[in-house]
């Protein structure tokens, strides 16, 4: 049987957002009254894909 | 003539790089124009819309590109300016909220360490490694972006279910977690009715519909267009179902999607059974079957939405309360002044899930329909910016939106179709979903109200008439106000029902006066 414990306690939780992307979804939270930071996100290695698989190796 | 201009290391997201687009379009001597950062993919639309030749220095994905188009060299230069300084007030803003906006996943839950969900709108070519970042730190995701690939969605749900984490998306534009709308959707009642759903805009419709017949939402778990296919194997699919099984706060669950692979059908249905609670099944266009046990089928959203709330009130269902007693009269008021010419259905959708529901039910009365979201090679639209008879197309298609926005955004796409299909006097019925709630257009109807009075008094002046049906999915509780947009579509005379299947069913009434 599929593991859901975690997905349980997220739903007894207050929601607590990351957004990363764009931003009308932050706002959309707070008018909702959920805690929400936005990134201020870039493509990684300035998106060099050859560059980011590097650091994926690096990091593992 | 063409000015293009590369801004190193200048990121953008594509939502506000679409607005400033728009804005520099429009300005006096200016044809065309298109801000887009330098990944592969923008560089050939730009080469393949003719706004952007060789380029003598190396472009990157974190570059941004702004090519415009105009009459002269002085209006290019005004353009340019104006570009720029849009862009910089973007930077300014940013910085005046004095809110400290971190640029990596670790760096955010240095700050709010109790997050418990990651919302990812990157570019596709990166968001499948944000996703993983995120599960790895033990966040559940709402994956909204596309273009992720197959095999990435398949690591990424794997490694989510061995981690007891939701991980919704790729793909998915809607979710209702804890009652909070994520991304594009509509503010609904809390209630005890739990949805898992592969479909984005059948979600919305769905959880809008619940709302009207006075049920609520646990929660609505959005799994991505692809969960249900042989490769995924339903693995967000099962696990929704799952917590929801487990959920103390849910006592219905309902399944949708679109049609899906036979074997993840059956372990759905196999996965349904055990719950021990009664679920409502409705797969977009296959028809109801009766019922076994507690497993429900409904033949289209609105008979779900109808079912779930019967069911979690512990009634029984007596199916939907039609518009049958005014139908009658309102197809009559709608056909009277036909011109002879007028024969043809276009329905124009915003919503993919919306589209194929009114594509369906048009197919089982007989009705040949071209569209560019058939199944059946012959009834495919060549071109599908061009209508062929009776046609139902989904403007919401990666082939309408390469590059530009939504039409759930921006009104202008659908706007350009309508006068399009209304400028010759061949077509009798319009049919249009709108969709409410956040993310989409802060006054859809609204928007389109110049365009569909003049086509209707384009067919008025013909000697005709253009019968205009719409539904609208949102509720009174949206930003947008449901009855507010409802008022100003009557007020031009269109018909507003009360859900999309039963738009699309008086459409077919319509129709069968003129083409019986």
């Amino acid at each position: 049987m599929t593991k859901v414990k975690k997905i349980l306690r997220l739903f007894q939780e207050d929601l607590v957002v990351v957004n990363l992307g764009l931003e009308a979804f932050a706002e959309a939270l707070r008018k909702e009254d959920v805690k929400v930071l936005q990134m201020n996100w870039r493509p990684p290695a300035g998106g060099d894909q050859r560059l980011i698989a590097l650091l994926d190796r690096l990091e593992k | 003539m063409e000015k293009v201009l590369v801004l190193k290391n200048a990121y953008f997201d594509s939502a506000f790089l679409m607005l400033v687009s728009k804005a520099v379009k429009q300005l006096p001597g200016i044809l065309d124009a298109a801000l887009v950062m330098g990944t592969e993919v923008n560089i050939e639309i730009l080469r393949g819309i003719g706004l952007l030749g060789p380029v003598a220095q190396s472009v990157s994905p974190n570059d941004l590109i702004i090519a415009i188009q105009g009459q002269s060299a002085k209006t290019l230069n005004h353009a340019m300016d104006a570009a720029k300084k849009l862009l910089r007030q973007r930077k300014t803003g940013i910085e005046e909220e004095g809110e400290y906006r971190p640029v990596s996943l670790q760096g955010a839950l240095r700050i709010i360490p109790d997050a418990n969900l990651v919302v990812i709108s990157a570019p596709g070519l990166y968001a499948a490694r944000e996703a993983r970042k995120a599960l790895d730190a033990g966040l559940h995701v709402m994956l909204f972006s596309d273009h992720v690939s197959l095999e990435e969605e398949i690591a990424l749900k794997k490694k989510a279910v061995r981690k007891d984490l939701l991980m919704m998306g790729p793909d998915c534009g809607t979710a209702l977690i804890n009652g909070k709308p994520l991304c594009f959707a509509n503010v609904v009642r809390r209630g005890n009715i739990g949805v898992v759903a592969a479909s984005g805009s059948g979600l919305q419709e769905l959880t809008c519909l619940i709302h009207h017949f006075g049920g609520g939402l646990s929660q609505a778990i959005g799994t991505g267009g692809r969960d249900l296919r042989r490769e995924v194997g339903g693995l967000m699919m099962l696990t929704g179902i799952e917590a929801l099984t487990q959920d103390p706060s849910t006592k219905v669950i309902v399944v949708l999607s679109k049609p899906p692979d036979g074997q993840v059908a059956d372990k759905v249905h196999a996965r349904l059974k055990q719950t021990g609670k009664p679920c409502v099944i409705h797969f977009v266009g296959l028809k109801a079957v009766p019922a076994s046990g507690d497993a429900h089928f409904a033949g289209d959203l609105e008979e779900t939405a109808a079912m779930a709330v019967a069911l979690s009130k512990g009634l029984p269902y007596r199916g939907v309360k039609a518009f049958c007693t005014k139908r009658d009269a309102v197809v009559k008021q709608e056909t009277r002044d036909l011109g002879a010419g007028q024969k043809y259905l276009r329905g124009l959708y915003a919503g993919g899930t919306l589209a194929e529901e009114a594509l369906v039910l048009f197919e089982r009365e007989g009705y040949d329909i071209y569209s560019n979201i058939q199944m059946n090679p012959e009834k495919t639209l060549k071109d599908p910016h061009r209508s062929f008879r009776h046609t139902i197309v989904d403007l919401g298609d990666d082939r309408f939106t390469a590059g530009r926005p939504h039409p759930m955004i921006d009104p202008d796409i659908r706007a350009q179709r309508i006068e399009k299909e209304t400028a010759g006097p061949e077509v009798a019925c319009l049919l249009l979903d709108f969709v409410l709630g956040y993310g989409a257009h802060e006054d859809p109807c609204g928007a389109l109200l110049k365009t569909l009075k003049e086509a209707k008094d384009r067919a008025q002046k013909r000697g005709g008439h253009l019968a205009v049906v719409v539904s609208i999915t949102g509720t009174e509780d949206d930003p947008q106000n449901r009855r507010e947009q409802s008022k100003k579509l009557e007020s031009i005379g269109c018909v507003v029902m009360p859900s999309n299947a039963q738009a699309a069913r008086l459409a077919l009434q319509i129709m069968k006066k003129v083409t019986p």
